[in-house]
């Protein structure tokens, strides 16, 4: 005697889940590939800046040699982070003559719009061994929170 | 006071001596270098190296400067990656005769100074020819 228990019936069907399946493995696929194909965006403003995002946080980096924290000024403005500052690493002695010249001064400003609401109250910015790390918290709405269930 | 625009300069690879067990990417990092009439001086950048990762040596004439730093792991999500960041690695052949015993470096703000202090023309010793 065949049993059939209650769960082997399939659940109610509904039309969408496929399609939002569908729609899940193409997110993955491309994202796969983006990781993969290391999508290095060429910069043309100065500084070069790479971009994390995690669950809770924003964080933004660039190496900035040379560049003391006092000559650096960051400032965020809704979503667009300004960064600006110069770099003045010439000397002007007499009796110096230079043999390479490859080391650039002078100032910079770059504003960068960022693709996460950030909370503008809640900024971090270390500039340690001429690498500036920016910490940004998210928005407090798009931070994920957990929900607690309590049993009854 | 002209202020210069800062430009992104690329980073260029350096071949490192033979190949590696590790994957790592090694960069010639930018020099500045200049002389004085006492001194020859390499400035360079190596941005994320801590004093503690330099590595410095003059041998042969032969200017090797070495920057380690820890990768650190970014967690989260790459949403921008414009820069790589590696270890450091550029050579350079000395002409001039350097002090070795005096030679200075310091790193600050991710910049990297090395004093190399020239040695005086050797003075050319005269040898005696004994009769003999």
């Amino acid at each position: 005697m065949a049993f059939i228990r209650f769960a082997d019936r399939p659940a109610f069907r509904n039309p969408w889940a496929e399609f939002e399946r569908i729609r899940q493995g193409l997110d993955e696929l491309s994202r796969s590939y983006v990781d993969k194909g290391k999508v290095q965006s060429r910069a043309n403003v100065y500084p070069a800046l790479n971009i994390y995002e995690e669950a809770d946080r924003v964080i933004v980096t660039a190496e900035l040699p040379g560049v003391k924290a006092e000559d650096l000024e960051l400032s965020i403005e809704g979503d667009t982070l300004t960064l600006q500052g110069k770099r003045d690493s010439r000397l002007s002695e007499a009796g110096v003559s230079y043999h390479r010249r490859e080391i650039e001064s002078g100032s910079f400003s770059r504003a960068v719009a960022l693709p996460i609401k950030v909370d503008s109250e809640h900024v971090g910015a270390k500039l340690n061994n001429g690498i500036l790390t920016i910490t940004l918290m998210k928005a407090s709405e798009l931070t994920p929170r957990q929900i607690k269930v309590t049993a009854e | 006071m002209t202020e210069q625009e800062l430009k992104i300069q690329e980073k260029k690879t350096a071949p490192p001596n033979g190949e590696t067990t590790k994957t790592e990417t090694y960069f010639a990092p930018h020099v500045d270098i200049f002389e004085t009439e006492k001194d020859v001086t390499v400035i360079a950048d190596m941005p994320g190296v801590s004093p503690e990762g330099i590595d410095l040596s003059l041998e042969d004439n032969i200017l090797t400067i070495q920057g380690h730093r820890p990768l650190q792991q970014q967690t989260g999500r790459l949403i921008l990656e414009e820069y790589e960041s590696g270890q450091y690695m550029r050579r350079f052949t000395v002409a001039e005769t350097i002090d070795q015993d005096n030679i200075e470096a310091s790193l600050a703000d991710g910049v990297l100074k090395v004093r190399l202090p020239k040695v005086g023309p050797a003075q050319p010793k005269k040898i005696e020819v004994k009769i003999g």
